[in-house]
């Protein structure tokens, strides 16, 4: 509780201090455009674009914000979930991933998924190593805050969609292999995927609605986690109980508060449509927590804590790509059907297949990730936002477009995943031997305990 | 002198330290172990997966008592512990060859 608080107001300090900061620089910034009207001329846009001191603010939070999301939010959330003495590892495969991905950001993968449109599959070169980006340079993508935070914002979407796909390999995945893992598929399933949605690319001119990530994230991820599992085989032992559940509820609450930057920060401003995506989001995670928990109290008898936490995260995966564009009924109605489905998904789907989809990476975010987007196409109302409009106010075309985007998506990051991992198994291997899984992979990869007591 | 060892239920713990507290016992040695007798081997279903439950918590009590009190003693195990359900627990008298108090050199029955 009081880590909490302390975060909270840490939060009101933090945005406090820079609303403060940024209102003693907005007079240095209207005598410092002259130089952002020659960027806005070269993209040929009707009028300079400009930066706002209230959606910078906001956005510098919410990049934070969902930077938390992977640590310590899933780094926790996961590594609770892990034996003990696995834990560690799993909590080093979100943490190094973060850090890849924050590299290679910089120099390829921002240009690549934001860069000028090549035929609607990938962006061009014309940013690499950040090239021509510089403090006050706009994207047109977001028009009001820096390019810098634009990027950064960017940045942790993609850090966080290679942890996710973490949660169906763990307890028997070489560490190298998860490293090489991090850096090809970010290269090459992420960037192309992001692209065709929020770069212009073709899914975006198809008119696919994703306000935060459905596809880009969950479904990517999600599919990527299942073809992994089936790659990389069972684990050797039988299941035992999770490690620690009380990090996996301290995770799974980081990952609620992060989300807020995840879905209202995907507004890109501080304005009215951030605010409704916030809105939506609380409930939806709210709806689908308690949905999960009513639905496991009458299947297996007693609502386990677990069942609220994945039911929570299971909500927040749904209402990602409609956060935006749904209303508050609708965000309840997606709510309750993802803490439904996903349940039995875990409950059902999972030990009728046999995929050992580990901490149901693919059961919560493939599949919470595809309703989401799906239910996006039915709920979207052109009062919250004018750019979406659903099946239920009259746009029954939305549902279909939505259904072809998760299908690109399915398939594409299946197949890439598939040959990814073939790649990975023939230069470095992809699994511990049977002797290193079962002394634990903190050992045998990091040489570490989590406790030395 | 005997080693008695006894393997109780955990939450029977408390109420044995009580009953023990009026007899010649003045000391023991407490141990979380996990365990099975007949009350092993039952699957649980949790998060979709099957997790099947051997070993149980239980609680290891040591105690050295005199020979003239080991009756006494395992009358009142039983009592205190005793619920008529599978996972009571079991006892074990094991002869002891010698006791020593650190602090003192002393050995024997005095030791104990």
């Amino acid at each position: 509780m009081k880590t909490m608080e302390r975060m909270g107001s840490k939060f009101i300090f933090v945005a406090a201090l820079l609303l403060i900061i940024g209102a003693m620089v907005v007079p240095a910034l209207v005598t410092a455009e002259e130089a952002a009207p020659a960027a806005a001329a070269a993209t040929a846009a009707p009028a300079p674009n400009k930066i706002d001191t209230g959606d910078t603010a906001w956005m510098i939070v919410a990049t934070a914000l969902v930077m938390l999301m992977s640590i310590p939010g899933l780094a926790l959330f996961y590594g609770g979930l892990a034996k003990t003495k696995d834990a560690l590892n799993t909590m080093a495969m979100t943490f190094v991933t973060f850090c890849i991905v924050s590299l290679l950001w910089v120099l390829y993968g921002y240009t690549f998924s934001f860069g000028d449109d090549i035929s609607g599959i990938i962006g061009s070169a014309s940013k690499l190593f950040l090239k021509g980006v510089g403090p006050n340079s706009i994207s047109d993508l977001a028009k009001t805050i820096p390019e810098y935070i634009f990027i950064a914002y960017q940045l942790t979407f993609a850090a966080i969609t290679v942890a996710l796909a973490s949660g169906a390999y763990i307890e028997r995945m070489k560490f190298s292999a998860w490293v090489l893992f991090s850096v090809i598929w970010m290269t090459v399933v992420y960037l192309p995927v992001a692209h065709w949605v929020w770069g212009n690319g073709f899914l975006a001119k198809l008119g696919a609605l994703d306000f935060a990530g459905g596809t880009v994230v969950h479904v990517n991820a999600g599919i990527a986690a299942l073809v992994g599992a089936l790659i990389l085989g069972k684990r050797k032992s039988k299941p035992i109980m999770p490690g620690n559940l009380t990090l996996v509820i301290t995770g799974a609450g980081l990952l609620w508060f992060g989300w807020f930057g995840f879905n209202a920060g995907s507004a890109l401003a501080a304005n009215g449509l951030a605010g409704a995506a916030f809105i939506n989001t609380n409930t939806a995670a709210a709806a689908a927590a308690l949905a999960w928990m009513f639905i496991e109290w009458k299947h297996s008898g007693k609502p386990t804590v677990l069942g609220l936490a994945s039911g929570a995260v299971g909500g927040l995966v749904a209402i990602t790509p409609a956060a935006g564009f749904v209303n508050v009924s609708g965000a309840i109605v997606i709510g309750i059907a993802a803490g439904i489905i996903p349940f039995y998904a875990v409950a059902k789907l999972k030990p009728m297949f046999g995929y050992d989809d580990t901490l149901d990476a693919f059961g919560i975010h493939g599949i919470g990730g595809t309703l989401g987007a799906i239910l996006t196409g039915v709920f979207a109302d052109p009062a919250i936002n004018p750019a979406g409009t659903g099946l239920l106010y009259g746009n029954p075309g939305q549902l279909w477009t939505q259904i072809v985007a998760v299908a690109a998506t399915l398939v594409y990051s299946g197949v890439m995943t598939f040959i990814i991992f073939m790649v990975i198994k023939a230069i470095v291997g992809i699994r511990v031997d049977a002797e290193e899984e079962m002394r634990g992979l903190d050992e045998s990869e990091h040489g570490e305990k989590a406790y030395n007591l | 002198m005997k080693l008695v060892k006894c393997i109780i239920q955990p939450y029977r713990l408390d109420e044995l330290k009580e009953a023990l507290g009026n007899t010649k016992v003045h000391g023991m040695t407490v141990t979380e172990v996990k365990g099975f007798g007949r009350q092993k081997g039952h699957t649980e279903l949790y998060r979709g997966a099957e997790y099947t439950v051997d070993f149980v918590p239980k609680v290891e009590l040591e105690l050295v008592v005199p020979d003239d009190a080991v009756q006494q003693v395992l009358d009142l195990v039983v009592k205190a512990t005793r619920t008529g359900k599978v996972g009571d627990g079991k006892i074990f008298v094991i002869p002891v060859e010698e006791a020593i108090r650190i602090r003192t050199g002393e050995s024997g029955d005095t030791a104990l």
